[in-house]
């Protein structure tokens, strides 16, 4: 086990650092940020000193080490338009997207997760065909039309909601988060919702399909055989086995769901790190940028890593293999 | 006495798209405490699915269209099926074909039979993990205690299919059905556990029911017989009548294409034909298509001719020594 | 199109405007005809959608019946990148390589094919390694066919049916990605309508009461992507084995 982390956190490291190369090159090849900067009528001058002060006249290599450097002792650069520490811009965002992301994956569980037990296991049921039927329209129809549709119904027309933004942040157990206002779960509900909509519609046809194979295998024959209730036959033997695909995608939904968070964020104006890197790409601001992708890079390493973990708790035939 | 388990008039239908197919047709049988019956047939013979009927257990889109099933004497088909699921594993077991299959792969061993355990008699999970152990001993597996933290991954299929015996044992059920329970075990392991078969019937008095298509399996092990053929019961009768007298045409045949019932180099009869479908069967006796002996009488319904204990139906069976 | 004028602004839909014609889902900001646009931006999601979808297809082919036919290093390269890629969302991948190579029909149907070519390239690795183990891979390889000939004679129509599939699926994710960035403002400039430079624009007035300008665009991006997938599902199932047998 001690192997198999150490390993994988070796292959993370390359990983990160092979992307942050990747990052710094495709965002740098970007446009000219000094254009975007100053008005265009600004002297020669002013535009040098500028080019010097963020050391763009030098050469590509020379201005990854220095970012490198920078990087190494916890420097990530300053926002060309915010004008500050990148680290803190990005890190005043974040717990904003945490939350929606939090909340969105908690909805797609919750709602995901039992109705697609329930549609494999009645799979001619009325109600598994409309499961089945708006799980197709969850993953097929673009979020940001929903989360359309969403603020003019639910804000616009009827009023039940604010149309976006975030709500009343509060102290809770330490943590500041609007999840522990009333006013912030009015605000946050819709977009997570929109947000969950994606990642519950594959979990659901993820656990149907489990489901329907699972209730044919000999052992949920063999454990009917045995006088087993259906109801513990589901919970106790089939959940356990198709919890392994599921955990597996879980994981990488996650990732998803924080990186589609750029377009809810957008809809609902969730002032969260999705529509920072928005405002970002159409403002050139790199520093941003590259913080931003190293930061989604370096998530998706450590989500990935845990879900491997998981996954060998799950399956003891893989775990007999990582002993080995 | 009352038989251990008494089948009359078995119908098992399916309905498809493609029309009704009677899997089992007016299955009739019995068989007493601590005797194993054979049920044979080639696949597709319908005798799977008697199996399944008997504990209730058929899927859609097959569902019992008729007859009644008695466990000692009380009808499993007139029960709730709250009330028949409780006799499933406490008065009737079953075991699968395919032991790499029947346990979950992700379950240790010791959880699956402790849920087995306590589905059925109210005790603690310690408690229930000793009787487990107790049940993997009494079908000799050795280091008991140790077998049930394993996982089935980690168990040798013969092993396995032990450990499904020792489950359906749990509750010292008055029935057994085992579905070709040795068909997938290399031939040295299967008759380590056909031996420790016979022994447990006769010490525990558990009448088994083995389905299976090997003759030669179930004619070394079996009490009685009752060879299968597209749905029906064609002959039945003790294991000796059977195999050193069969009286259906079919039963003859099953038997002389068994290679170890016959002398080594002989040419190797066969019957010819292939297994009927069974939505499309002809008029009468099944049989008839592939019979050497048919005549224009079998396009009618055959007759249930009985002499003794040996039954056969058949137009023309072979004459009764 | 119907004819530009600015006194057409904000039409609702059924209303007659100056050129006389009548706007049966209304006029934009600036007096577009939306019928007339929508039919404009469903044209350009589809070119985009299946010009990237085709792209994506071919070079996810290429990478992965090379990588399943060559084995070794070089699979073992090509799938580890094609894993890296997949693991990432295609969104964050699509955005990145709009930004870096700025706006545009053809620049988004490069993004789309760098974003989504590794589906195609792990569905055929998947079935083609399945193939290679059989013998008939082994005959026509133990023959003087040239390797380009083995591969695309042999290899690839028995690896076609997954692909197929997957590359509707595919489609229908590409025209839903493309509305997405162009929602998002990074992808189509609004001078060229996709239905989703249309939707943003429509966007703008979701608080006043011209709904018209973002619903009908977003019904027909819909009506589109489902229909696709659901297209998609049919086939899956016609083309399943387990199905037909």
């Amino acid at each position: 086990m001690l192997g198999f982390l150490v390993q994988r956190l070796l292959q993370a490291v390359v990983v990160i650092f092979a992307m942050s190369i990747i990052v710094f090159l495709g965002v740098y090849a970007i446009g000219n940020p000094i254009d975007v900067m100053i008005d265009p009528g600004a002297t020669q001058a002013i535009r040098q000193k500028l080019i010097e002060q963020y050391g763009l006249d030098q050469p590509l290599w020379q201005q990854y080490w220095t970012f490198l450097s920078n990087v190494v002792h916890g420097d990530l650069g300053t926002s060309m338009v915010y004008n500050v520490s990148v680290i803190k811009l990005v890190f005043s965002r974040l717990p904003a997207t945490v939350e929606l992301v939090f909340v969105a994956v908690m909805i797609a569980t919750l709602i995901g997760i039992p109705a697609g037990i329930y549609a494999g296991y009645r799979p001619n049921s009325l109600l598994a065909r409309a499961i089945m039927a708006l799980s197709v329209l969850g993953f097929s129809v673009p979020t940001f039309w929903i989360g359309m549709l969403l603020v003019m119904a639910f804000a616009v027309n009827l009023g039940w909601l604010p149309s976006g933004g975030r709500g009343d942040v509060s102290s809770f157990l330490g943590l500041r988060t609007s999840l522990a206002t009333v006013d912030g779960w009015r605000h946050v509900i819709m977009p997570a919702f929109n947000l969950s909509l994606f990642m519950m519609g594959l979990l659901i046809r993820l656990t149907r399909a489990g489901m329907v194979e699972a209730m044919q295998t000999d052992y949920v024959k063999f454990a009917r055989a045995q006088g087993l209730p259906d109801r513990q036959i589901v919970f106790s033997h089939v959940l356990r086995n198709i919890s392994i695909p599921i955990v597996t995608v879980f994981g990488l939904e996650l990732g998803s769901t924080l990186a589609f968070a750029v377009v809810t964020e957008s809809v609902f104006n969730w002032p969260g790190i999705g529509k920072l890197i928005i405002d970002s790409i159409l403002q050139l601001d790199r520093p941003v940028m590259v913080t931003y992708l190293i930061l989604v890079v370096i998530l998706f390493v450590l989500i990935n890593l845990v879900v491997d973990i998981v996954y060998a708790q799950l399956d003891p035939r893989v775990r007999l293999k990582g002993g080995k | 006495m009352t038989k251990a388990l008494d089948v009359r008039g078995l119908t098992t239908r399916f309905e498809t798209r493609s029309g009704d197919v009677t899997a089992v047709n007016n299955v009739s049988f019995s068989v007493e405490r601590g005797r194993i019956m054979g049920l044979v047939g080639e696949s597709g013979s319908g005798k799977s699915v008697t199996g399944f009927s008997i504990l209730g257990l058929v899927e859609e889109p097959g569902h019992i269209s008729g007859g009644e099933v008695l466990v000692e004497g009380q009808d499993l088909r007139a029960l709730k099926p709250e009330a028949l699921r409780k006799l499933r594993g406490s008065k009737v077991a079953m075991v699968f074909q395919d032991p790499m299959m029947t346990l979950n792969p992700v379950l240790r061993i010791g959880d699956q039979m402790a849920m087995a355990v306590r589905v059925h008699e109210n005790m603690s999970k310690r408690a229930a993990w000793e009787r487990a152990r107790e049940a993997l001993e009494i079908v000799g597996i050795p280091a008991a205690g140790e077998r049930l933290k394993a996982y089935p991954h980690q168990l040798s299929g013969g092993m396995r299919q032990r450990v499904a015996i020792a489950t359906a044992l749990l509750h010292r059920p008055a029935v057994i059905i085992a579905d070709e329970p040795t068909t997938a075990l290399d031939v040295s392991i299967q008759s380590q556990i056909l031996a420790e078969v016979r022994r447990l019937a006769d010490e525990t008095g558990t009448a088994i029911v083995w389905v299976t298509h090997d003759l030669a399996v179930i004619s070394s092990l079996a009490d009685d017989i009752c060879v299968m053929y597209a749905g029906r019961i064609v002959e039945r009768g003790t294991a000796e009548d059977v195999i050193a007298a069969p009286r259906h045409p079919y039963t003859v045949g099953l038997i002389g294409s068994v290679p170890s019932l016959h002398e080594p180099g002989a040419h190797l009869p066969q019957i010819p034909g292939s297994t009927p479908q069974l939505a499309n069967l002809p008029s009468g006796c099944p049989f008839r298509p592939r019979c050497p002996r048919a005549s224009d009488l079998c396009a009618t319904e055959p007759p249930l001719i009985e002499t003794g204990s040996h039954s056969v139906s058949c137009h023309r069976p072979m004459e009764a020594p | 199109m119907a004819k530009l004028d600015w006194m057409d602004a904000f039409l609702k839909p059924g209303t007659v405007g100056s050129g006389g014609y009548t706007h049966l889902l209304g006029t934009d900001n600036v007096g577009r005809d939306m019928l007339s646009a929508i039919f404009y931006g469903l044209r350009t999601s589809f070119i985009i959608g299946l010009s990237a979808g085709a792209l994506a297809l071919f070079v996810g082919i290429c990478i992965g019946l090379s990588a399943a036919y060559f084995g070794g290093r070089i699979e073992a390269f090509l799938m580890r990148i094609v894993d890296l890629q997949l693991s990432m969302p295609a969104i964050l991948l699509a955005l990145v390589l709009v930004a870096v190579l700025g706006q545009g029909v053809g620049q988004i149907i490069l993004a789309l094919v760098v974003a989504q070519y590794a589906y195609f390239a792990r569905t055929t690795h998947g079935a083609a390694t399945v193939e290679r183990s059989k013998d008939y891979i082994e005959a026509a390889r133990s023959t003087p066919l040239p390797t380009s000939r083995v591969l695309f004679r042999h290899l690839l129509p028995n690896v076609l049916p997954p692909l197929i599939v997957v590359a509707t699926v595919q489609v229908a994710s590409a025209i839903a990605l493309e509305a997405t960035l162009s929602f998002l403002g990074v992808g189509l400039p609004l001078t060229e309508p996709s239905l989703g430079s249309l939707i943003a624009n429509g966007f703008k007035y979701i608080h006043t009461d011209r709904y018209w300008l973002s619903i009908y665009p977003g019904l027909f991006l819909m009506v589109t992507v489902v229909t696709i997938n659901l297209v998609g599902d049919q086939v899956r199932t016609v083309l399943d084995p387990r199905r037909s047998r």
